[in-house]
């Protein structure tokens, strides 16, 4: 049995709508970032107005030394930019996911020194020695890092964004030893947001790996 | 966000030396560095205290527990000490924010945060805290959240801390070091009330640096609690909240310390719950008559009068959680 479609998915050039695609906007917003990065500056909302313009060129910057994944890293940012911003825009690590910017979702959690942080209120500059664990750094290799696993057994996703926040948070309720019940991996897992509503195989997922400790 | 220079310091003398300069100093971030986002605060210099050897949590010569300024939030929870002594700090604590956020932030800089106010986040509204003469948009707006206690004409936003609630009641002192040396104050008097200067919320002099909160000592055994009534179940800031301890000798309530939060616009003190129940043996009937004063003095607005009845019955909750119902 065929579920191809016999129509033709892509519209012609001359059936486009007017304005811009979704394809030409993420290509122009991709390209603005990309030279935000090259120059070594990166600003998650420059605020409007020719005083901050003038402000923003001079924008100060500092050195920061620290580790991330076990491989260190020496960089010059501004001042302003957040842990995740450093990690997405300057260091290519898009696992830590930006979903409020303000410390209110869990998206963008990561370990710094052993310890679950939110990296969005988290200033790079303040970082000099840290050692960061992102998602990206929990496999062996091919072999995924336990409650990465527990999250497959357990279908505990389904658009996904907030799971590599989910998995970071995760692995700090488990080492703070809160896994006692449902109720209790609840209450501290209560940073990480799933608009999905996944939260019923989250639990079971945080639950089945720790136990397997 | 606007640009600012960054200094990180290593000792308080260096740190008092940058606080002159107007840098403003920053510990677990969580507050500041959102709201510089929204570009509600815009400092022009961070001096990162992080360093800065505040971290201690010591039981003092006198009996009471000092907690320095740079504990953070996590491990201030799990101390042993505040744990078995103070479970209302500990529960305080852990019924605030998130695991994340317990991690980073810290306890000066839990009782410095700013109000959550969504007026006072947007920088497009009127808000007298954010910008003087402005007017308060949440006075005739949408103020379900809003203070019943404490507000003024200017300004009618609630201090979100939880942990300042449980300050309150067991009446901290804050210790402040600045260019004019060593001071304390107790935080109720720490906390500033709005009247008409909204936009000074605390007891602060210019470069002036929290180094620890003070419990003084309290007759024991003292049993502690608090609790936090909410829009959902974790990581919510409180609509009403109540950090009780109270002294029984010999089946009679000897001391009695009753603080309010989510509902004040400082964390706010109970004397009237307080007088009725010191001298008086547990009963049902003690705790709801005592809470009935819960509210006294309350000035609820359009939509937040569902505070005034729901503060006297988190107190009464409490009282009889903490105290039994005989």
């Amino acid at each position: 049995m065929s579920t191809e479609l016999n129509e033709p998915v892509a519209h012609p050039p001359s059936a486009s709508p007017p304005g811009p695609s979704r394809r030409t906007f993420i290509v122009t917003t991709t390209a603005v970032g990309g030279a935000a990065v090259a120059g070594g500056l990166v600003t998650a909302q420059p605020p409007p107005g020719a005083e901050e313009t003038a402000a923003a060129e001079a924008a100060p910057t500092s050195r920061v030394t620290l580790t991330v994944n076990r491989k260190r890293h020496t960089v010059t940012i501004d001042n302003r930019t957040s842990l995740l911003d450093l990690l997405r825009e300057h260091l290519g690590l898009t696992g830590s996911k930006k979903g409020c910017d303000a410390g209110a979702c869990g998206a963008c959690t990561v370990l710094a020194d052993g310890h679950r942080v939110n990296s969005c209120l988290t200033l790079a500059v303040r970082l000099e020695g840290a050692e960061i664990t992102t998602i990206e750094g929990l496999a062996d290799g091919d072999r995924l890092h336990p409650l990465q696993q527990a999250f497959i057994d357990e279908d505990a996703f389904q658009c996904g964004y907030c799971t590599p926040g989910q998995i970071m948070s995760g692995i700090g309720c488990i080492q703070e030893g809160h896994t006692g019940s449902e109720e209790e991996i609840r209450e501290w897992m209560s940073g990480n947001i799933c608009r999905c509503g996944c939260y019923v195989k989250i639990v079971r997922a945080v639950e089945r790996a720790a136990g397997g400790k | 966000m606007y640009p600012f220079s960054f200094t990180k310091v290593s000792d308080t003398r260096e740190a008092l030396q940058a606080g002159r300069r107007g840098g403003r100093y920053v510990a677990g971030g969580t507050t500041l560095v959102d709201l510089m986002r929204e570009t509600v605060e815009r400092p022009h210099a961070l001096v990162d205290i992080s360093a800065l050897p505040l971290r201690e949590i010591t039981v003092t010569e006198r009996g009471g527990l000092r907690i320095g300024a740079l504990a953070r939030m996590a491990e201030t929870a799990t101390h042993p000490v505040v744990r078995r002594s103070y479970p209302v700090i500990s529960e305080a604590l852990q019924l605030g924010a998130s695991a994340q956020l317990r991690n980073m932030a810290t306890i000066g800089g839990n009782i410095m945060q700013r109000t959550r106010c969504t007026y006072f986040r947007d920088v497009t509204a009127a808000c007298n805290k954010r910008e003087p003469g402005s007017g308060c948009a949440a006075l005739h707006g949408f103020n379900r959240s809003h203070a019943i206690l404490g507000t003024s004409d200017h300004c009618v936003a609630t201090h979100p801390s939880d942990v300042a609630v449980a300050f309150a009641a067991l009446e901290a002192v804050v210790h402040l070091l600045g260019p004019d040396g060593e001071r304390g104050v107790p935080i109720v008097e720490f906390l500033l009330r709005p009247g008409d200067t909204p936009q000074r919320e605390q007891a602060l002099r210019p470069g002036e640096l929290i180094t620890a909160v003070e419990i003084p000592a309290h007759p024991r055994p003292l049993k502690s609690g608090y609790l936090k009534v909410r829009d959902r179940q974790s990581y919510e800031f409180a609509l009403a909240s109540a950090a009780i301890a109270l002294h029984l000798r010999g089946g009679v309530i000897r001391e009695a310390k009753v603080a309010a939060g989510g509902v004040g616009t400082v964390p706010w003190k109970l004397p009237a719950v307080e007088q009725r129940l010191i001298g008086e043996r547990p009963s049902a009937a003690l705790w709801a008559d005592a809470a009935a004063r819960a509210a006294d003095g309350a000035r609820p607005l359009a939509h937040n009068r569902f505070k005034v009845e729901l503060l006297g019955r988190t107190v009464e909750r409490q009282l009889r959680t903490l105290g039994g119902t005989r």
